[in-house]
Formats: structure tokens, sequence, C-alpha cells
């Protein structure tokens, strides 16, 4: 239903008298080694002032001891875990599947909790690549060039306010 | 009953103090007839549930009694080490009750000094300009909810997900925090809280959160 909805698909803004714009920064996927498996940014007003790979391990390291945080801090057993976070500035969104694959998504702080979406990011639907895994090691795998990877993404992307605005649901 | 927990982190990253309301627990009780089929490890001072999870019991519980005498460590209260006396079969039927934990006050210290430095790590790895660090963080069984005050000092509530007026709440208790524990000449600062007027405060602030879910303008 929702992912077949393409960029620039006529009639899509007339929900906007509900939508509010929402931003979504960038984007992680992780192996359950803590490997990062993709890395998409479109909106990222700042970096974190370490190289690329020791900002993913940092970024791996946070979520898995925030996981294990959440863990024994928890007063009742737990279905889903940790979901989000947020600052004052952004919200992290948190998926994980059962195979360890973890879906990273920093946004603004409008968007309401977007685990499906998540969840289709890493299912992938008719428009995007899921993550495949192989035995082994896990890969990510592309049906078209690198290019046309972060295309399908950033479809998602700009597709994901009509996703989370209310009127859609 | 919604607020479980309330934590003061010091600039250090130290816990200062803690302060637990009534918390549900998932609890547990079953009588079992030799041979137990929940497989038991020692770990930390606990017996925890490794594998066999059935009928309320999951993986991670921990052994908090054993027919109804709770338990002292890994001993039960008489002394005997629990392992051991789960393979005895002379001791069967037996009544265990299972359930999550509770922290010890080592376990709130480092737990409160890992958030410390989480909280710093969430502002760095900020795809924006100026962020703060954790706010707020979220899980299925519970929100937990962080402000930071100008000097350092953090306030850490855990709550149920649908509890409002805890922003305000948070306020509250710096508000209670700087009447009572700063402003009594025998507090030193960064120091564990030991004030007895912070503690009622603290309590009556609560209860009120819970009954009514926020403050007004006048308090």
């Amino acid at each position: 239903m929702i992912i077949s909805m393409k960029h620039g698909t006529p009639g899509l803004n007339e929900n906007k008298n509900t939508a509010r714009t929402m931003t979504v920064h960038n984007l992680y996927l992780f192996d359950r080694n803590g490997a990062c498996l993709h890395y998409s940014e479109w909106n990222r007003k700042k970096q974190a002032g370490i190289s690329k790979d020791e900002e993913y391990k940092l970024m791996y390291g946070m979520l898995f001891s925030i996981r294990s945080f959440v863990n024994k801090m928890s007063p009742l057993d737990m279905k889903d875990g940790f979901l989000t976070f947020q600052t004052s500035k952004y919200k992290l969104h948190y998926y994980e599947t059962p195979s360890g694959v973890k879906v990273v998504m920093n946004t603004d702080l409008g968007v309401p909790n977007c685990r499906d979406t998540l969840h289709q990011i890493y299912s992938g639907g008719e428009d995007l690549c899921g993550v495949h895994c192989e035995e082994p090691p896990v890969q990510y795998e592309r049906s078209h060039s690198e290019r046309s990877v972060l295309l399908q993404a950033g479809q998602l992307r700009q597709g994901a306010p009509l996703l989370l605005s209310p009127g859609r649901l | 009953m919604a607020i479980f927990s309330v934590y003061v982190v010091n600039k250090a990253g130290g816990l200062i103090y803690q302060y637990d309301s009534y918390t549900p627990r998932a609890e547990a009780e079953k009588t079992f007839s030799f041979p137990l089929d929940i497989v038991l490890k020692a770990h930390d001072e606990r017996i925890l549930v490794s594998f066999g999870q059935r009928d309320g019991i999951r993986v991670g519980h921990a052994v908090l009694s054993i027919n109804g005498v709770d338990l002292n460590g890994r001993c039960t209260a008489d002394g005997k080490d629990v392992i051991e006396y789960l393979k005895d079969p002379v001791n069967y039927p037996v009544s265990i009750r299972f359930g999550r934990p509770r922290l010890s006050s080592n376990e709130k210290l480092m737990l409160a000094s890992m958030f410390h430095s989480l909280f710093a790590i969430g502002s760095q790895l900020s795809p924006e300009v100026g962020s703060s660090g954790i706010e707020m963080l979220e899980t299925d069984t519970f929100k937990l909810h962080c402000y930071q005050t100008l000097t350092g000092i953090k306030f850490i509530i855990l709550a149920d997900p649908r509890q409002t007026g805890i922003d305000s709440l948070l306020r509250k208790i710096y508000e209670i925090y700087s009447d009572f524990a700063l402003k009594n000449p025998f507090y030193s600062l960064e120091m564990p809280i030991r004030c007895e007027l912070f503690d009622q405060n603290l309590k009556l602030a609560l209860e009120v959160v819970e009954k009514a879910g926020t403050f007004g303008p006048g308090s």
C-alpha cells in the first residue's frame, strides 16, 4: 500500500492538511556483529568529528549499551525492548530483527513511532532492496548499482512524510 | 503508581540519590517435583534461569524464594546452597518463586554512570547542531526522562510509558533539590543526598503527579 507510492505521484500532496514536514537525517544498518552494512545521509548538519569507521563503531556501541541498560532497568519483561530516544534536536529510532540486523534512523522530533517503516526498510518493498542474508557472511544485496540503491532509499524518505502523517494511517 | 524510580546523578556521573517507588514486578510461583526441568545457573550472587522458559518463568529471571522463604544470595535462609538443595530429591516437592531480579545498589551505581556516558554520546552523534544529550528514552515497558541542569546535575525518572506531566515533575524535583539539599548547611555538593526533608518532599511531589497528572501553574 504505502511502498507503491513513488516520488512525484500526483495527488499525494492533497493530504497535506494534516501532514507535517518531517526530516530524516540519516540511516544506519548494522549486522549482528556490529559491522555497518549501509549508511545513508540526507540532511545532516553536523558531523560527529571522528572518522566514519569510528562513528559506526560508536553508534553500534552506544546501541549495544542502551540495550543492556534497558534490559537491566526494566521492571517488567520486555517484548520489543528499546524503541527510540530523543534529545532536544533529534530522535533516534531503533529496530532490531531476530537475526540481529539493526536498523537505526535519525529524524527530527516531529516523527512519531515509525517501527514499521524501519521494518519495511529491512524487509524491502517493491521499490527497495531489502537486506538479504546469505551464509556466510551477511551480504547486503544490491539489485542495481550503488547509486540506484541510494535513489530508492531517498524515495522512501521523500515518501516518509506522507507515510507518517496522521491522515495516511 | 506509574512512576517507578528517581535517580539523581552528579556532574561526574556518580549516583547521589536513588528512590524506588512501587514497581510492578513480573513474578511467578510454582510447585515443582523432582527432577526440576528448569536449568539454573549461578551468576553474580544470584541464581538465574538459563533454560526452560515456561508458564511466566522467563530466561533471566532469578530465584527469589524457596517454599516461601526469601533467598540469601545464592543460599537459602538456613545457609544451604540452592543448586545443591535442588539436586536432592528428598527436598521435593518444592515451591519456587521466580521473578525479575531487583537491582542491587552497586548495579544502580553502575547503571547511572552508564547512562551518564550514553547521554554524552547521544549528544556527540547528533546530526543536528546544538543538541542536548538523551532527554527521553522509550521502551515498551517504561519511559526514561532525563533533565540536565545548567550545573551538570541530571535528574532521571523512570515511569510508565503513558504517564504524563513528567517534564514539570523534573523541574519540580530540581526545585526540591535546591530547597532541601542545597540549602541544607550540612550537605556538600556532588555528595550523596541524605536529607530527610528532600525525601519527604520528593515523595509528596511523586504522589501529586501520580494522582493529578500534572502540576498547576501555582505550585
